[in-house]
């Protein structure tokens, strides 16, 4: 039996906070060895990897801690981090997923995939060289990547003679360059990690530092993710059907909460219905939250299936097929909009095109630089147009719904990375990356004097009266034609007019593809002003 | 809002990926190895289709050299229900004799498992294979993606690698090619002990320290397991308190001098432990980087 105390042990481990950190640095810069560093510290390397370390260390007798990472055949021999390597390592408080990436630009790609994910990211200075064309790639790349915080360790510190002023310097251009990035929760560390200086317990060699150590840092930086509060992100990954009587949507919630009863979208279909239950192996719920992964069955037959995203009745995001998104292109192959891709956002692969590219970034100046095409490792915007609409939302609002990449129809490769930049509106934003500043309901309505809304029309002339009359009041009105021209200029806070006609079907479908987008819908009706009293009622119409 | 325990975040990526590639690839596969992360990695794949069964088979490549133990607690899941298990031997290379003690580890791995899993995957026609490997354990598994694309060699190339960017993973393959799975990627040895812990996951009773027969053979502890064993010389077997951190072929299994007779001593003895899991695999030692050089061949 476990001796006493064990399992208090054990229950503390089980209260780990996971967290994820990605490692960037340039050649060089030392950045293995301050993760084998950091793993030493922490006790994640056994005695068997110390001794096959020591047995390869060209050092001698003292530890190469760079040799603990660096996991191919060609990056010892060639001594550089080619792919990122992925480890772990905890504390009493939290269970560490480190990515170790390349600094090499050529493997851009591959840092790339490991700071996707990360919650802090950590970026190596060597202090001979200062900040480097290929640090600013970094540091774009965490900001386009959404990375919220970051350590910036300004390394071989010995090799400056531990020289304040030369940390001060670099410290400087770090903050001024990562400040036009938008990052918050910025902390510089002066470093050596061959001798282990500030990584896990402070230097008496920068006396100057007061902000403590790395791994400090690391425990403590608050990790806020907003997946859990946010709103409510379902992408459906699968039907699970156990027998004819039961229809489960399995998935993994990507934010937010969902509860037994909650009023919800199916989207793209726009089709409306209840969640039923929450099911888990373990049993049901009655409430889950991000990140976990259940089965929903929803109240009425409504038909979902893989690559949907159920989200809630009020507050979904509007279907399209045009996607504003920044992007970093991953592939030999430059982007070509000729060519065929297929775009998986959540859990929905749609055929794609790149309809245009806005700008290429310079990751030195930041400046956006007309560009026709982007190539291996460039960071740009560009303008998808997808086959099948994509329910997402700005990345600045939601990673899991906001995140995409692209592959190659042809060579299924994985070419590019994208986050979505346009709000639900429509608009797009053109802030450099990670400054983009969703706009409000509110402060739509405080510009526009009214609130969005969609009045349906029994046919084009009868819309084309309803406009002119509304414009008269001072309204901003315009009349739209397909289900996601309203839903986008209702998400600008205007008010839309839509004709709807055709058959049944085609008017039960128009309907519930306008439901979907969240702003009210006004039914048909043969007198103006009993239009505009639902408006009045519905603060869609200038007041006065 | 509190967060969750990183073992449920973990449960949920795993339950994630591992639906992601049933929804994604026609025709998956679970590699089940019968040690305690393919028991958990079994327990994973049920849980994310409950109620359902599992909508894919269990491949057990079987060199014929197992611990009598481990098929025991095989062919007791095999009964299970929803439990579809495919048992595939390399019957040539078993016919010319192939064993662990006339052939060098490698090359008695290349033709019992390597090519047993490859000819296994291309006769039924398998697309996607899901392996319990976990990135902590060996350096080039650290580097290896969790959806790890195979050419129609079933090949790995380590320097060209799909990006994987967030849980977008490219499933994509054309006829022949595959995707070998890894929902395990991001636990470590401890999180899965502590996971069959809180959902008592049945592991094979070698995990748990008892008196068996040990030679002591190049500084391994070999249990001898059945009476094909070939002593060497002066060789002859003592009883030894010891347990099994990670199983394979018995005869080229290391295990390790221990009193845990249960899953919380284990625990706590891996926390005190300073020696690495794979320790105890003979395979691995063979060279600097051999791992790498087994996966590129198409070893799991």
């Amino acid at each position: 039996m476990a001796p006493p105390g064990s399992s208090a042990l054990r229950l503390e481990e089980e209260t780990r906070e996971l967290v994820r950190v990605v490692a960037m640095g340039s050649v060089d810069d030392g950045k293995s060895t301050l993760l084998g560093r950091l793993l030493y510290e922490t006790g994640a390397l056994y005695d068997d990897q110390l001794a096959a370390v020591k047995r390869a260390s060209r050092l001698g007798g003292e530890l190469d801690f760079s040799l603990f990472t660096d996991g191919l055949r060609a990056e010892r021999e060639q001594g550089i981090t080619i792919d990122v390597a992925y480890r772990y390592f905890s504390t009493p408080r939290r269970k560490f997923i480190l990515g170790d990436t390349p600094g090499h630009a050529q493997y851009t790609r591959n840092m790339a995939t490991g700071a996707s994910t990360a919650d802090v990211g950590i970026v190596l200075i060597d202090a001979r060289l200062g900040v480097l064309p290929q640090s600013r790639r970094h540091l774009a790349i965490a900001a386009l990547l959404g990375i919220p915080k970051l350590a910036v360790c300004i390394n071989k510190l010995d090799l400056v003679g531990f020289d304040r002023g030369v940390y001060e310097r670099i410290s400087a251009d770090v903050r001024a360059f990562a400040a036009r990035l938008g990052f918050d929760g910025l902390k510089i560390f002066p470093v050596c990690a061959r001798d282990g200086d500030n990584v896990a317990e402070r230097s008496a060699r920068t006396p100057w530092h007061k902000e403590g150590t790395l791994l400090d840092f690391l425990e403590t930086v608050p990790v806020a993710r907003e997946a859990a509060s946010g709103r409510l992100r379902f992408p459906v990954q699968a039907v699970i059907r156990a027998d004819p009587d039961y229809r489960g949507y399995a998935g993994r919630i990507a934010s937010g909460t969902v509860r037994v009863g909650d009023e919800v979208v199916v989207l793209p279909s726009g089709a409306r219905t209840r969640v039923q239950s929450i099911d888990t192996f373990e049993g049901q719920l009655l409430a889950a939250s991000a990140p976990l992964s259940v089965t929903l069955r929803l109240a009425d037959a409504v038909d979902a299936s893989r690559g949907d995203l159920i989200a809630p009745a009020g507050a979904a995001p509007a279907p399209r097929t045009e996607l504003e998104a920044n992007a970093v292109w991953l592939s030999e192959r430059p982007l070509d909009p000729g060519r065929a891709y297929l775009l998986k956002h959540t859990t929905r692969l749609v055929p794609a095109r790149v309809e245009a590219v806005r700008w290429r970034l310079d990751p030195e100046t930041l400046e956006e630089q007309p560009a026709v095409r982007l190539e291996l490792n460039e960071l740009g915007r560009i303008v998808v147009r997808c086959m099948r609409p994509v329910a997402s939302d700005a990345y600045a609002d939601n990673r899991a719904t906001g995140a995409f990449i692209l592959i190659d129809a042809l060579t299924n490769d994985t070419v590019a990375a994208g986050t979505v930049v346009e709000s639900a509106s429509g608009e797009s934003v053109r802030e450099a990356p990670g400054d983009a500043q969703p706009i409000s309901a509110e402060e739509r309505r405080a510009r526009l004097g009214h609130c969005a809304a969609i009045v349906l029309a029994s046919d084009e002339r009868a819309a084309a009266v309803l406009e002119r009359s509304l414009f008269d009041r001072g309204c901003a009105v315009t009349a739209a034609r397909s289900a996601e021209a309203a839903l986008a200029c209702a998400a600008a806070g205007l008010v839309v007019i839509v004709a709807i006609s055709g058959d049944d079907l085609a008017r039960a479908r128009m309907h519930s593809e306008l439901r979907a987008g969240g702003a009210p819908l006004v039914e048909p009706r043969s007198d103006l002003e009993a239009v505009l009293a639902r408006l009045e009622e519905l603060d869609a119409l200038p007041r006065g | 809002m509190t967060r969750l325990s990183h073992l449920r975040e973990l449960e949920a990526e795993s339950i994630h990926i591992i639906r992601e590639v049933a929804a994604e690839l026609s025709r998956p596969v679970l590699l089940y190895s019968i040690g305690k992360d393919s028991q958990a990695l079994l327990h994973l794949a049920r849980k994310a289709f409950h109620p359902a069964p599992l909508p894919f088979p269990l491949l057990h490549v079987d060199t014929t050299w197992k611990f009598r133990a481990m098929y025991e607690l095989r062919d007791r899941i095999a009964r299970e229900p929803g439990i579809h298990l495919i048992v595939h031997k390399n019957q040539r290379a078993l016919d010319q004799g192939m064993n662990p003690f006339d052939h060098g580890s490698s090359k008695y791995t290349h033709a019992l498992k390597t090519q047993a899993l490859l000819d296994a995957l291309a006769l039924h026609g398998f697309d996607a294979a899901f392996g319990g490997a976990r990135r902590d354990e060996e350096k080039s598994r650290a580097k290896e993606r969790v959806y790890s694309f195979r050419d129609r060699n079933g090949q790995w190339d380590p320097r060209n690698q799909r990006p994987e960017l967030w849980s977008l993973y490219n499933g994509r393959v054309e006829r022949g090619e595959s995707i070998r799975a890894f929902p395990l990627s991001n636990w470590s040895e401890l999180d899965v002990w502590q996971y069959v812990l809180e959902e008592r996951i049945p592991v094979v009773p070698l995990y748990f320290a008892a008196e068996r027969p040990v030679v002591v053979r190049d500084g391994n502890l070999i249990v001898v397991d059945d009476d094909r064993f070939r002593f060497r010389l002066g060789e002859r077997p003592v009883l030894r308190r010891v347990r099994f951190r990670t199983l394979g072929c018995y005869p080229l299994s290391g295990a390790i001098e221990s009193s845990a007779t249960s899953v919380p001593e284990i625990i706590d003895e891996m926390q005190r432990s300073r020696h690495s899991e794979r320790q105890g695999r003979m395979i691995d030692h063979d060279e600097e980087g051999s791992m790498e050089l087994k996966k590129r061949e198409g070893y799991f």
